[in-house]
């Protein structure tokens, strides 16, 4: 297990810079997800921790050593890739036991190791097969069962669930949690999708367009999102924004409604603002009740647990997660209540604007 | 049961078989790593090295033969050196012979092997690194492996190429029976002369039978190697 320190790493293909200083502190045994749009650089960062690609600038640390200059196979790290790269003319169970067989432990040892690591993962009866004869889910519990076997200091995962059917990707985000709270490997994951960077991670790095955005707790982030960005990115369904201006009495929205702010803004009276509302933050209310927003229906989505509702109001549509059971038909006039302080504020800027 | 061949129609046959064979498993080793090369390496001069190696595909053959035996010739300065330094004389020998077969092969066989090479995901070849293993042992281990097939698709290619090479061997090396004449070039004799039609036949057929053994073994070989290893 180590602590893995990322220090104002850069990267360029030529001259197109991807990665643009980024960084991150992880610590020792921690879960840290790495997040953010396609094409953000997530995947080229990792390839950096994991020396597949070399760093243009700035300083990697594993443990207490610099590795920069050191090659993946030096660096004591295991990483499974988003196509699992499982060797094709090796079974099961050489693909588990290649990096034993590197080290050159004796047989046994690697047969004992190979086959502990196998039955954790419910791999045992196919430990004869190749991976030509396995369905996706269980390609993955193999490429994860041969980083589990090397046991390096850090793991890295890039995209690991991302070819699985939803519910086995549900299944094994449960699993691999399970896996690191057992192994407790300090472990470096990538992913696009924010549900999967919420429900797993101690630490979730939220990364754009080659900058780190954010780093927090997944409810720090929720609750707290220091920009518009992070807001709309974490959270499902998104944040819905609005746009108004700070009046005298709060923030007078384009549907004339205005929503009580804090009085103490660090912003002056008359600046544009967009007021950032989550999805169950929205109340259901008879229409022409003060402070509320009205809209006309435009979707309802019943999941079973819960109910979805689209609503088309002045300066667009809004997003509301309903507890309850919904009668409403598309064309119904409506109006939505915003909770009380549950607003996000963010300057033109897109940054978080803070009661003094 | 030999006797459907004369004696010299054997000889020609045999001396084509040991050419190839020389031929095609000289170039093996020199032709993977050419491959290599020229796929994974990012050094200067990679884009000339390319042209020099399809060369032989493009130019008359003749002129290639031509080429080597400036070079390879008793008087040419790879000869010359070769024959002093080493005792390796090339031309007019059937060694020589092989030296133009593999030359006109090399291509065909550094091609097969860079297809093969180009289809090999890059990720197997990372995760290996991970994993532990060395550069070189990543390539024994896992991209070889990987590029068997293309490697015997272009060594039945080159052998192929060895076994019907006419103007570069007869050009470098001659007609000689027993020496340097090959089943292309006995033929060829065999139709510059009166009544030589049954034996340029009876070759004929011969070096079909080669060919169709040659490719039958390599699908049989490339089968067996991928369903040992690949999808
Ligand atoms: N070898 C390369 N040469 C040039 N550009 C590259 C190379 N590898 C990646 N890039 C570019 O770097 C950017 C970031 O790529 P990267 O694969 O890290 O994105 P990502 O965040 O992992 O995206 P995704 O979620 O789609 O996997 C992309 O714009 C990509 O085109
Ligand atoms: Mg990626």
């Amino acid at each position: 297990m180590a602590h893995v320190s990322i220090r104002d790493v850069r990267k360029s293909f030529g001259s197109v810079s991807i990665i643009k200083g980024v960084d991150i502190d992880i610590l020792d045994g921690e879960f840290v997800i790495l997040v953010g749009p396609s094409g953000c650089g997530k995947s080229t960062l990792l390839r950096m921790i994991a020396g597949l690609e070399d760093i243009t600038a700035g300083e990697i640390r594993i443990g207490s050593r610099i590795v920069n200059d050191v090659p993946p196979k030096d660096r004591d790290i295991a990483m499974v890739f988003q196509s699992y790269a499982l060797y094709p003319h090796m079974t099961v169970a050489e693909n588990m036991g290649f990096s034993l067989k590197l080290k050159g432990m004796p047989q046994v040892e690697q047969k004992k190791r190979v086959g502990d690591a196998a039955a954790s993962l419910g791999l045992t009866p196919l430990l004869d097969r190749y991976p030509r004869q396995l369905s996706g889910g269980q390609r993955q519990r193999v490429a994860m069962g041969r980083a589990i076997v090397r046991d390096p200091q850090v793991f890295l995962f890039d995209e690991p669930l991302s070819n699985l059917d939803a519910k086995l990707r549900v299944a094994m985000r449960a699993e691999i949690k399970e896996l690191h709270q057992r192994l407790k490997t300090t472990t470096i994951y990538v992913t696009h999708d924010q549900i999967e960077a919420m429900t797993m991670a101690d630490k979730i790095v939220v990364m754009h367009d080659g900058t780190v955005e954010q780093i927090g707790a997944p409810l720090e982030l929720y609750d707290r999102p220091a920009n518009r960005f992070v807001a709309g990115f974490i959270g499902s369904p998104a944040m819905n924004f609005i746009e108004g201006c700070l009046e005298q009495d709060g923030l007078a929205l384009p549907s004339g409604t205005v929503l009580p702010v804090e009085a103490q803004l660090p912003v002056a009276r008359g600046s544009k603002l967009t007021c950032g509302i989550r999805p169950e933050h929205l109340q259901i209310a008879p229409p022409g009740t003060p402070g509320s927003i009205p809209a006309t229906v435009a979707v309802v989505e019943p999941t079973g647990a819960d109910t979805t509702l689209i609503v088309k109001a002045e300066g667009g549509h809004l997003t509301a997660v309903l507890r309850e059971r919904s009668t409403l038909r598309p064309g119904e006039a409506v109006a939505l209540k915003p909770a009380a302080h549950q607003a996000h504020l963010f300057d033109e800027q897109g940054g978080r604007i803070a009661a003094a | 049961m030999t006797d459907w061949l004369s004696p010299e129609e054997w000889t020609a046959v045999r001396l084509s078989l040991k050419v190839a064979l020389v031929a095609t498993s000289a170039s093996l080793l020199p032709g993977i790593a050419m491959a290599y090369a020229l796929e994974r390496g990012r050094f200067w001069g990679r884009q000339a090295l390319d042209v020099l190696v399809h060369l032989p595909l493009v130019l008359p053959p003749v002129v290639v033969g031509y080429a080597l035996l400036l070079g390879f010739g008793r008087r040419g300065p790879m000869g010359s050196l070769l024959a002093e330094q080493f005792g390796v004389v090339l031309s007019f020998r059937w060694t020589g012979a092989a030296l133009a077969c593999a030359i006109m092969g090399f291509p065909l066989l550094v091609r097969a092997i860079r297809l093969s090479l180009e289809t090999v995901d890059r990720k197997l070849e990372d995760a290996a690194g991970t994993l532990g293993a060395h550069p070189a042992w990543v390539f024994f281990v896992v991209t070889l492996p990987l590029i068997l097939p293309g490697i015997i698709a272009g060594m039945v290619l080159s052998f192929a190429k060895a076994m019907g090479e006419f103007g570069a061997t007869i050009t470098f090396v001659s007609n000689i029976p027993g020496e340097t004449q090959t089943i292309p070039s006995a033929i060829y004799t065999f139709t510059q002369v009166p009544g030589g039609e049954g034996g340029a036949l009876r070759l004929a057929f011969v070096s079909v039978a080669i060919s169709i053994a040659a490719l039958w073994m390599s699908e049989w070989m490339a089968r067996r190697v991928r369903r040992r290893f690949l999808a």
